[in-house]
């Protein structure tokens, strides 16, 4: 029997990393609203996967689901949209890593659960193992916990697929290792680190056809304040950044092997 | 009165993992600082006589949670054996090493009893109320938080504390009863490189770091791949590093381009890689942008080799730039390494 896939994509949006941050009084970044947005890498990653996933299995569906502010999950929807093909969910609410990561799993799974023709029996709960901005591996956790999956995976790097619905898992564990497990089927969650696909490249064709559902969606979003659950935060502040760089310009080689040899002895 | 709970766990050797004896010493300061009761969970397969012998002179319950579905970590089995051992410790603050066996289940398991999760705490303070340092926006910016609501689950950063050191009379170990709920997921094994391939060492005094100009044109206008291959693994076995990598040299392997073999995304540090901690680090051909810079947030001493007197390293980010060749540098490193040795 053909396998059929109902991949949910949770995917937070993060500032650029080439962009520089600074904590502001909230606790907030300064001009988070006005700084460049990114899908979060390693959901982007769970993207990508996902929609070669659905590719391969015939009849099955993609969603990206997204929480944060409508104006900005629409500007990173424009590049995002022409990626891959998905149907995008958006849950109006707010952007940055100082939220609770509990109140944000249950936002998702009401939107999971609210999704309509979502077969819950064929689900597959992507999401990145960890954001770029809490960076707590806890939400997608949390929301697997409250849609009853009882099969969960992080640090993915590989899904393999059988015949029999049944599939293989790579999870990173310490020392550049991997966990290989088998799970009978869906539902499951999987939190994935960076994958195997490069970055698909732009099509603007894929853009046009889920322009036509990006739109009608963030209309459609809900909004949703976050509890805080008792989270609260006594500083927030940026490390040291400088160090005294010496600069050491004209030494030959030999001379700055024998430097580097003495300090790793010490 | 708060009731600490440290979870623990072994790891392959079947003793108690060094990071879970760290949340231990975790646990014993921190039960000591708010007047708290302490106990220490254990989640194994079976109890092997070096658990009561690490635990030794611990002034704490120890329960333990042992079924043979606990010999491999796997969310169902995990999250059943530590909500069981929380339960019946009625933890109102779980204590647990930050290990790939916790983080994929504690989040769980805390919502399953009402609580909440933060992870990656990287300090601990206790005074009259408990304080936790973690990172936000990967290692970009520093934050100390705390919470009032219970149970409170704190995943610890491993290496950031000395681990419990036994001393005295081994503590007696209560089994506690545990419902296996039906799995179905089965744990195949590990994939691990070849022990002489294996390039990633968490233990590693030194982290070397591998840019992508190891895999770009040099001054003769040829790539040299070969050498540069020679020159890391070179090092690698001399110096018996870790090995890191910018994200640009990983990407190429996965578009064709000239490739060190060894190297794979799990090498990566930065932004979206890694954040190893290391005693030294020494950067080779790689540029220091700010994106790979946030993985070496846990490295102290911070040594480059870089032909750009611009480079990233350059500016503050590095301690020492020798602007130089690093084949010419790196392959002298080597040979006077491997004389001493
Ligand atoms: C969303 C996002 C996430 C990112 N995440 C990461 C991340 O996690 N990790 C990461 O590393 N990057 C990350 N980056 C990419 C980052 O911005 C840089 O592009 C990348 O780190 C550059 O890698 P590099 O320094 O190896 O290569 P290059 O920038 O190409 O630098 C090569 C360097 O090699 C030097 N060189 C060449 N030959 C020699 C020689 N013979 N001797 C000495 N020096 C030599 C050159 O002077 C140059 O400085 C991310 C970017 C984005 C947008």
């Amino acid at each position: 029997m053909a396998n059929v896939f109902h991949i949910v994509v949770c995917s937070g949006i993060v500032p650029d990393p080439l962009q520089t941050l600074e904590p502001a009084p909230g606790p907030t970044l300064k001009n988070e609203m006005m700084l460049p947005a990114v899908l979060d890498p390693w959901a982007a990653s769970a993207l990508y996967e996902g929609a070669a996933l659905a590719a391969k299995h015939a009849g099955s569906k993609l969603w990206l689901l997204s929480l944060g502010p409508k104006a900005k999950l629409q500007q990173v929807m424009m590049t995002v949209g022409q990626k891959v093909p998905f149907e995008f969910v958006a849950v109006d609410g707010p952007l940055g890593g100082f939220t609770d990561a509990t109140s944000t799993a249950a936002a998702l799974a009401e939107a999971i659960a609210a999704i309509p023709g979502l077969d819950r029996t064929k689900l597959l709960l992507f999401g990145g193992w960890e954001s770029a901005s809490r960076g707590a591996g806890v939400t997608l956790q949390v929301a697997g916990e409250l849609l009853g999956i009882s099969d969960q995976f992080q640090g993915v790097d590989e899904i393999k697929v059988a015949d029999d619905g049944s599939f293989e898992v790579l999870e990173r564990i310490e020392g550049g290792r991997h966990q290989q497990s088998r799970c009978q089927g869906t539902p499951a969650v999987l939190g994935w680190a960076t994958g195997n696909l490069p970055e698909p490249r732009n099509s603007p064709q894929v853009g046009m056809a889920n322009m036509r559902g990006i739109m009608p969606a963030l209309q459609k979003a809900k909004s949703v304040k976050l509890d805080a659950n008792s989270l609260t935060y006594a500083s927030v502040s940026l490390p040291k950044q400088q160090r005294e760089t010496r600069l050491v310009r004209d030494l030959s080689p030999d001379e700055i092997a024998r430097e580097i040899v003495q300090w790793i002895a010490e | 009165m708060d009731n600490i709970l440290v979870l623990t766990h072994v790891d392959e050797s079947g003793a108690l993992s060094r990071a879970s004896l760290e949340s231990v010493a975790a646990g014993v300061e921190l039960s000591a600082a708010i007047g708290a009761t302490l106990a220490v969970g254990v989640v194994a397969a079976e109890l092997s006589a070096d658990i009561p012998a690490q635990l030794a002179g611990l002034n704490a319950r120890v329960l333990a949670a042992t079924a043979a579905e606990l010999a491999e970590p796997r969310f169902a089995s995990d999250a059943a054996a530590c909500e069981a051992l929380c339960r019946h410790a009625s933890a109102t603050i779980v204590l647990a090493p930050g290990s790939s066996r916790f983080t994929r289940v504690l989040p769980a398991v805390a919502h399953r009893l009402g609580g909440v999760t933060d992870t990656h705490i990287t300090a601990l303070t206790g005074g009259t109320q408990v304080e936790a340092t973690r990172w936000y926006y990967r290692q970009r910016v520093e934050a100390v938080i705390t919470r009032t609501a219970r149970p409170w689950f704190l995943l610890l950063d491993a290496g950031t504390r000395t681990p419990y050191a036994a001393k005295g009379t081994a503590p007696a170990i209560e089994a506690v009863a545990l419902a296996m709920p039906a799995l179905r997921t089965q744990v195949l094994g590990i994939k691990a490189p070849k022990q002489d391939e294996q390039t990633i060492r968490p233990d590693a005094k030194l982290l070397f770091v591998a840019g992508a100009g190891w895999t770009k044109k040099q001054a003769d206008g040829q790539v040299h791949a070969a050498e540069a291959e020679q020159c890391i693994l070179g090092f690698l076995k001399v110096a018996d590093s870790s090995l890191g990598s910018s994200k640009s040299l990983v990407d190429q392997s996965g578009e064709n381009q000239a490739v060190l073999k060894f190297m794979s995304h799990l090498n990566q540090i930065g932004q979206t890689g890694a954040t190893p901690r290391h005693a030294k680090g020494l950067s080779t051909c790689c540029h220091g942008e700010e994106p790979h810079v946030v993985g070496w947030r846990f490295v102290n001493e911070r040594r480059a080799i870089n032909l750009d007197a611009n480079c990233g390293w350059a500016r503050g980010k590095a301690d020492v730039v020798y602007i130089a060749d690093a084949f010419a540098v790196m392959q002298r490193v080597n040979a006077l390494l491997s004389e001493k040795k």
